[in-house]
């Protein structure tokens, strides 16, 4: 009697050890699911970037548990805060130094725009020395915006043509 | 313990060129730049302000003479009041004052900010640098003729400068400068332009 495979998961012992993907899909699960940042704390949006995770919010549910302070092991630089002109080619440097691939997200206000900042001294938006990949509202804005920017960046990952940019840099 | 007018006559008849200033609260005196070291000293060790609290300056707009006037304002921890000095400096273009490092330690950085700030030259102090601009940084902000959005200038960073195309700009302002005005619902309350009627998209009329 032949009965129905009740199983609904992989068996490597009927199937082998062999799982069939696309590339792009496998190098964006890895990418997108440990995004360690780069935390790039500059005023007061840095204590809601602490805050974030810290346990109430718990950002390591989206595998960006672990602030990396060496610009080496980090993937993703938020930019939390002020960026001064005489802070901005120190900003631009610690990008440069992380290994790709490599994203950034503007925190606030004052990161993406300048914010309240419309003065002499203060860098009207991070986004003119670097690229910005997603820009969070706020002064400063809630843990869960700064979650849900991750998300948004985590989806962004998920639709990069990562194979293609690896075999053609 | 001496009172305010003690004071002022002590300080005039020590030093003759002094001249009492306008002042609501403590006693203040118009001092010459020359004799800013003399009579800042002869305040802290014979009349006890021992604390220097604050280091500052005015710029009294380019049209005025003396442009620049440099503030001091001294605490006596023993008799616990303060005392302001005020001396003009005598150029406009190159503005000159004596040091008081010598004096306070802590005057440093505050000369120092003074001099980022204002251009006033400290001579005598030990390293006067900018403190909060950047070295090479060519304008002093806080000077009247120098608008708040700032002037266009270079990074502090010729590498990063090349790099990235970025530079120094005024601030779009928006019609800005931003403020709240109290004392309204907070819908009206919330900082916003005063004059909205301009942005850096269409010239401002008036």
């Amino acid at each position: 009697m032949v009965t129905a495979n009740s199983e609904l998961t992989y068996n490597s012992k009927i199937e082998g050890d062999i799982i069939v993907t696309r590339a792009d899909a496998a190098i964006n699960w890895v990418r997108t699911n440990s995004m360690w940042p780069m935390p790039m704390g500059l005023a007061c949006c840095a204590i809601e970037l602490m805050a974030s995770a810290a346990s109430r919010f718990d950002i390591a549910r989206f595998g960006a548990e672990v602030m990396r302070f060496s610009p080496r092991q980090a993937d993703c630089m938020i930019v939390a805060g002020t960026v001064t002109y005489k802070m901005a080619p120190v900003v631009r440097r610690i990008y440069d130094q992380m290994a790709a691939p490599k994203w950034v997200i503007a925190m606030g206000a004052c990161a993406s725009s300048g914010g309240m900042y419309r003065s002499y001294a203060t860098l009207q938006g991070v986004d003119r020395i670097v690229p910005v990949d997603v820009y969070v509202s706020g002064c400063p804005p809630r843990p869960e915006a700064l979650l849900d920017a991750l998300m948004k960046l985590q989806a962004k990952v998920k639709r990069e043509p990562s194979a293609a940019k690896l075999l053609h840099p | 313990m001496t009172t305010d007018v003690d004071l002022t006559t002590a300080v005039s008849q020590q030093f003759p060129s002094a001249s009492p200033r306008a002042s609501l609260d403590c006693p203040a005196f118009n001092i010459l730049a020359a004799e800013v070291p003399a009579i800042l000293q002869y305040l802290r060790d014979a009349q006890g302000f021992d604390f220097l609290t604050d280091l500052t300056a005015i710029d009294w707009t380019a049209e005025k003479s003396p442009r620049f006037t440099v503030i001091w304002h001294l605490y006596s921890s023993g008799q616990h009041r303060y005392v302001r000095v005020a001396a003009d400096c005598t150029s406009a273009t190159e503005p000159v004052m004596p040091s008081v490092t010598g004096l306070w330690a802590g005057a440093d950085w505050h000369e120092r900010e003074c001099y980022d700030m204002f251009g006033i030259i400290f001579t005598g102090h030990p390293d006067l640098r900018r403190i909060l601009m950047w070295d090479g940084y060519p304008y002093f902000p806080l000077r009247k003729e120098f608008p708040l959005a700032g002037l266009p200038a270079a990074l502090p960073d010729a590498e990063i400068s090349a790099e990235t195309g970025a530079g120094v700009i005024a601030a779009p302002m928006m019609g800005g400068p931003f403020v709240a005005i109290p004392g309204q619902p907070m819908s009206a309350a919330e900082p916003r332009a005063k004059d909205e009627a301009w942005s850096e998209h269409s010239e401002k009329t008036v």
